[in-house]
């Protein structure tokens, strides 16, 4: 029979909504400043296969000669950035969630059986709890590249008031490359993440909105131990989910 | 598995509550949608701030601007210093990326003087020569550019601070504010104190050993290492003190005031 199961937290629900208008305005106005010096390419021996952005990317979002503005919204939203994934890390830490979301040792091995059996290649997952393998690993990434994100950019901001940020990111340069690198990185997760949730069922879209799943469990036998029985079906339906 | 409230003798079913809840919540999540979908749109289209001395953002945006400033300026500090490189690292050819307010071809650097207007109102006139009597700093460092670019450079003259020690202008380091303009008035800045004063801030007359060219500012121009390029003046006409933000060639078209790194 259908059950209710509270699966996301209100604050889990609100930073990761909260996030998403947040990082667009930041990627957005980030694009702004990096017109006005664009000059990473990917570039080997002396032969561009691809240089960032061509002009077709930059007309197309209306990018070019916006500097002063690219800043002024860029170093307005990297507070709420911020302050939004610290709310989140404490969050995690401080509720316990974190327990599901940090990879554990046998993530790493998982993970490729996660993707093998995403990719239709081996028929059984490994049994997860909240989360699998692949999006514990992805999950933490994400918040590590966001702390990276503050961290560079702050270097770059500041890097003689925070001189040694910058020299731990590597010099000015390097820094920037990592800042501009990450956003990469943000775009190829999100491409991930949208065809993850796409294949994922409604039911697994609904839950980062109203917070819970539907599970279907199987009619409790009440004699016996009910508790172990509890668990044990829902252990039963997260495989199956 | 329908849990009875005692008080309340309505029942639903599971299936009443699932679509009440999901309903519930995709209202909320489309109300908050919208609200900051107007929110972005405010913002977005925000008058932009009354001409003054900065001019050209959107209002609330300057004064963002404005409040980070402040923030940041906690971590200022004399101590904080610019990396500086050995000299073979500096680049020979030293880009040029503006003229703004250097491209008087009636300016004649053999005539020019230094006008620094004191405290009192009069006005000190200050020879390149006597400037370059003053004890002489090099300094080699990664100039940084607001657009993004940087390049190690090597410059040398006299630092502000042992001007302003030199020619007793102590009693104006109490004031909040440094302005420069060219001789023309054309290109200016406005420089908050503390940072006019860093101990890396140089009032230079030379770059890679020779005298500066016009292009890069002839006869006497600023670095000051811990703001962007836009606060680099080329060609020092005029200094002046104030209390109030100086005017500044770039923050009345819509860049930060500060300016700081």
């Amino acid at each position: 029979m259908k059950v209710i199961k509270e699966k996301h937290s209100l604050v889990m629900r609100w930073t990761h909504w909260v996030n998403f208008p947040l990082l667009t305005i930041m990627i957005w106005s980030g694009m702004l400043i990096y017109w006005a010096n664009d000059a990473y390419s990917i570039t080997i021996f002396g032969y561009t296969f691809y240089h960032f952005f061509p002009d077709a990317v930059f007309t197309f979002f209306h990018i070019p000669y916006r500097l002063a503005e690219g800043m002024a919204f860029h170093f307005l939203f990297m507070w709420f950035f911020t302050l939004n994934g610290l709310f989140y890390v404490l969050y995690t830490i401080f509720s316990g969630e974190w327990r599901n979301l940090v990879p554990e040792k046998k993530s790493f091995k998982e993970a490729w059986l996660v993707l093998l059996h995403d990719l239709h290649i081996r028929k059984t997952a490994p049994p997860q709890n909240k989360y699998n393998a692949a999006q514990r690993i992805a999950y933490t990434a994400i918040i590590v590249m966001g702390l990276g994100s503050v961290l560079t950019g702050l270097a770059i901001y500041k890097p003689v008031q925070f001189y040694w940020l910058c020299w731990i990111f590597g010099g000015y340069n390097l820094a920037r490359i990592l800042h501009f690198a990450l956003t990469l990185g943000y775009l190829f997760f999100f491409i991930i993440h949208i065809v993850q949730v796409i294949i994922a069922d409604w039911n697994n879209f609904r839950s980062v909105i109203s917070g819970f799943e539907v599970v279907t469990e199987k009619p409790a036998i009440i004699s016996g131990k009910p508790d172990e029985e509890r668990n044990a079906s829902d252990n039963e339906s997260l495989v199956i989910e | 598995m329908e849990i009875i409230d005692p008080k309340n003798k309505k029942q639903l079913t599971v299936d009443q509550k699932i679509k009440r809840r999901t309903f519930i919540s995709f209202a909320t999540f489309f109300a908050f949608g919208a609200a900051t979908y107007e929110g972005w749109n405010w913002l977005y289209k925000a008058p932009a701030e009354p001409n003054g001395v900065t001019a050209r953002a959107r209002k609330p945006l300057r004064a963002a601007l404005n409040k980070t400033e402040i923030f940041f300026r906690k971590f200022f500090s004399d101590n904080h210093l610019v990396k500086t490189y050995p000299k073979e690292m500096a680049a020979k050819r030293v880009r040029i990326n503006s003229n703004i307010g250097n491209e008087d071809k009636n300016f004649n650097p053999e005539n020019w003087l230094l006008c620094v207007v004191k405290s009192d109102g009069e006005i000190l006139k200050v020879s390149l020569d006597a400037i370059k009597a003053l004890p002489k700093t090099e300094i080699i460092f990664d100039f940084k550019c607001v657009e993004g670019w940087d390049q190690i450079q090597h410059w040398a003259g006299v630092r502000f601070i042992d001007f302003i020690k030199h020619y007793k202008l102590d009693d104006i380091t109490s004031m909040q504010y440094v302005g420069m303009e060219t001789p023309s008035g054309k290109y200016q800045v406005g420089l908050d104190m503390e940072s006019a004063l860093h101990p890396q801030t140089i009032l230079a007359y030379e770059m890679n050993d020779a005298p500066l060219l016009t292009a890069h500012g002839a006869p006497l121009r600023l670095i000051i290492p811990v703001k962007y390029g836009i606060k680099n003046l080329k060609c020092i006409g005029k200094i002046s003190f104030s209390n109030q933000r100086p005017p500044d060639y770039w923050a009345k078209r819509g860049y930060d005031y500060y300016s700081g790194l």
